[in-house]
């Protein structure tokens, strides 16, 4: 298996990945993509949890395991999102991050 | 140049284009197709590092799952030719050297730090060891993670239901409904 290919590579692409949704986290400013930017940020945490644990502990499955959980949880965040951002259409018609700044009616 | 080198180089080369291309493309839907792109070629990565379970659970959960639910909400909520207007070019630009300079920072990092090798023998994940320490109570079991992760699902599901139900009184004032 993976002979050839430091573990250095696997973490610069994680970080690379990283810093392009953390710059669409900022620069965007419709509600579903800003979530698109949140999905890739976990990715990239994802690839660095199993390249950790396949390279430097073998013997375990520690990061497998939290690289589960860790979908796991941005399953259930997505859901939890795209309600939020269905109900905020519903009441706003839009879903762009700067006309919705009202809290309450 | 050997095969799974060049492959590296293909699925990386995949993800970083797309990944860049859904974080700046102006239609939405194209974003999410290009996210979709980027979800499979990483699980390619999880095939390359064999972790073949991962890489299936990436494939159905976020390729087939939260993608698909991010277009279902894209097609109720956005008007598909509508195409994005450019945020501030002060906005980007500062996001860019946010963004460049953590990037920066890190990949030095990273390159400095010596990883030491180290020499224990590889354990081979396959279905039935995955399945027993999932239910395993014993210092390398995941249960309490697991009751936990599952009471999370239900409790988003439920809240996803809340949420996305109530809209009843609301209706009554948008905008669009006062219109006609």
């Amino acid at each position: 298996m993976n002979t050839g290919i430091p573990i250095q590579y696997f973490l610069v692409l994680a970080t690379i990945m990283f810093f392009t949704g953390v710059y669409g986290f900022l620069t965007r400013r419709n509600l579903i993509t800003i979530l698109m930017s949140v999905e890739l940020i976990l990715n990239s945490v994802n690839i660095n949890f199993l390249a950790f644990n396949r390279f430097l502990y073998p013997h375990k499955l520690e990061g497998m395991f939290f690289s589960l959980f860790v979908i796991a949880v941005a399953a259930s965040e997505a859901a939890v999102a795209i309600a939020i951002i269905i109900n905020i259409y519903r009441r706003f018609t839009t879903i762009n991050v700067e006309d919705v700044n009202e809290m309450k009616f | 140049m050997a095969f799974n080198q060049i492959m590296f180089i293909l699925f990386s080369a995949m993800i970083i284009v797309f990944s860049v291309l859904t974080v700046t493309s102006r239609k939405i839907l194209r974003a999410a197709i290009y996210l979709l792109f980027v979800l499979v070629s990483t699980s390619g990565l999880y095939f390359m590092l064999n972790y073949q379970f991962l890489a299936a659970v990436q494939l159905t959960l976020y390729a087939g799952g939260i993608v698909v639910l991010i277009i279902f909400s894209i097609l109720l909520t956005s008007h598909l030719s509508k195409k994005f207007e450019h945020s501030g070019w002060k906005k980007n630009i500062f996001s860019a050297i946010a963004s460049l300079a953590g990037a920066i920072l890190s990949i030095i990092t990273i390159l400095d730090y010596k990883f030491s090798a180290t020499s224990e023998v590889a354990k081979e994940v396959d279905m039935r060891l995955i399945g027993k320490s999932l239910l395993s109570v014993d210092y390398d079991g995941y249960v309490l993670p697991f009751e936990v992760i599952s009471i999370l699902l239900l409790a988003a599901m439920i809240a996803a239901i809340v949420v996305a139900k109530n809209g009843g009184p609301a209706k009554a004032q948008s905008p669009l409904i006062n219109q006609k």
